[in-house]
């Protein structure tokens, strides 16, 4: 790898900027993320940036479980976000649509709709957590310009438990699973 | 003037070699500045840095036609009349160079912002639009006080060169005036108080709302150069005249970074205000103060 791929790969890593998009979330998650980038978290010490615009973000964070009026919103968003791009889905609802499983109202979880790189489960799940996803995020970001890989989003996803990379399900339902993620 | 130390201006000192990494310093110190005045530890050094090469490798969405030409072009023409303004600066004692006037200074400094309009409108986005409207609205009101300023102190000092004006020493007109351009800097940077046009949480955006990769990575680097040629302006026109070279490029510097700070820790203090209440701010009540500027210089000037 030359020096330009080296230099590009460090900076992806170091320079994530988020967009943050809420799918009929109940703002739990939403507060969550915002207080990542407090003075209690700075997320801005890792470079983490929140943007106004998508065209702008390196990385999608998604809350909530889906509703059928946001899959059209996402799907849009999703194709405004410039590659190389990552998906976070931040707490348990998109990740298995959580205490509104089987609503008439859904359409989740996200993954149906649109490839996720990383799922930081909880109800909500703590804004230590939060980041340590968005850093997981941002890696591979590095990694997918390190290797070339294909500038879409894998479909395997990867679970913030620590376990293997089918659990997601699993794991994400359980809301006490905090301790376990930290 | 020979065509050597005018290209060493604009090329190294204080041109492009110089300017760019101090405007990533300038964007990093503004961003530390507000971190550490919300108790937070903020980002490391090499921040923008890391942002703007990021930025570079970034895919940008196709854009067909004349519109997306010029969609490509105003970022550019914003980094090289900004980079141009920033060479343009009388820093050193006896550069020699290209003897450009305040004019040609000032109308480097207006292009950047004449860009961000154009560029908001050409994006077809509804919120760049408003922000372009708004950067508009802007721009007439502190440019009113801003040239009357820098018109007040020309005509004191009898001369819009800006060699001559760097080597003549200050007169208590000359520092009345750069408190005004002082007043007008944070509007020019887009920064709180008036940081109407990029306001975040209202207007996505702004002008910047539909670029990304290496053209937003190009407006970033056009918004450093300008805070370097804009804090360059007051430190030409605030510092002593010194013949020592090495230690003129230093109180250049220190005064830069003086600006910077003192900005930087308005903009971390006060919130954004509405656009009435600004363009009252600078038609009401520092309108006042650059027109007796203006008019005690010209006074001067008849008596003397």
């Amino acid at each position: 790898m030359n020096l330009w791929n080296r230099l590009m790969c460090y900076s992806r890593r170091r320079s994530p900027w988020l967009f943050h998009m809420n799918s009929g979330s109940c703002n739990g998650c939403d507060i969550e993320l915002i207080a990542s980038l407090t003075p209690r978290y700075d997320a801005e010490q890792l470079g983490v940036r929140l943007e106004g615009s998508p065209r702008h973000a390196d990385i999608l964070c998604i809350t909530g479980p889906v509703t059928h009026n946001a899959v059209k919103a996402i799907q849009t968003v999703y194709g405004q976000v410039c590659g190389p791009k990552a998906v976070v889905a931040i707490g348990s609802c998109p990740a298995t649509t959580n205490v509104f499983i089987d609503s008439r109202t859904l359409d989740g979880p996200l993954n149906r709709h649109i490839p996720v790189d990383v799922f930081v489960p909880g109800c909500p799940p703590r804004p230590d957590a939060i980041i340590l996803g968005i850093a997981k995020a941002a890696e591979i970001l590095s990694e997918r310009a390190s290797k070339k890989l294909p500038l879409d989003p894998p479909a395997e996803p990867v679970c913030m438990c620590g376990h293997s990379s089918d659990c997601t399900t699993e794991c994400a339902a359980k809301t006490e699973d905090r301790e376990v993620l930290l | 003037m020979n065509l050597t130390t005018a290209l060493a201006r604009l090329l190294i000192f204080p041109g492009l070699l110089f300017a760019v990494p101090f405007a990533w310093f300038f964007l990093w110190v503004e961003r530390k500045a507000v971190a550490l005045m919300q108790g937070r530890i903020g980002p490391p050094f090499m921040q923008p840095f890391f942002d703007f090469i990021k930025l570079l490798g970034k895919t940008t969405p196709p854009r067909n036609g004349i519109g997306g030409l010029l969609m490509k072009a105003w970022p550019l023409i914003a980094v090289s009349a900004a980079a141009g303004a920033v060479g343009l600066l009388p820093v050193l004692p006896t550069s020699g160079g290209f003897e450009g006037d305040l004019i040609l200074l000032l109308a480097l400094l207006e292009l950047p912002s004449m860009c961000i309009i154009a560029a908001g409108f050409s994006s077809r986005s509804i919120f760049g639009e408003i922000g372009s409207a708004r950067e508009a609205v802007l721009s007439v009101s502190y440019n009113v006080v801003f040239l009357l300023a820098i018109v007040s102190i020309a005509a004191s000092q009898h001369t819009f060169r800006l060699e001559a004006l760097a080597q003549l020493p200050a007169t208590p007109l000359r520092w009345l005036g750069i408190l005004a351009i002082l007043v007008c800097l944070p509007a020019k940077l887009h920064i709180n108080p008036f940081s109407l046009p990029n306001a975040e949480q209202e207007i996505y955006s702004g002008p910047m709302t539909e670029y990304a990769g290496p053209e937003l990575a190009m407006w970033e680097l056009s918004h450093g150069l300008e805070w370097v040629a804009a804090t360059g302006l007051i430190a030409t026109l605030a510092a002593p005249h010194l013949t020592i070279w090495w230690l003129a490029a230093l109180v250049f510097v220190a005064i830069s970074f003086g600006v910077v700070l003192l900005l930087s820790v308005l903009a971390a203090a006060t919130a954004r205000l509405a656009i009435d209440t600004t363009v009252r701010f600078y038609w009401q009540c520092t309108l006042i103060f650059a027109v007796l500027a203006v008019s005690s210089a010209l006074f001067m000037r008849f008596r003397s």
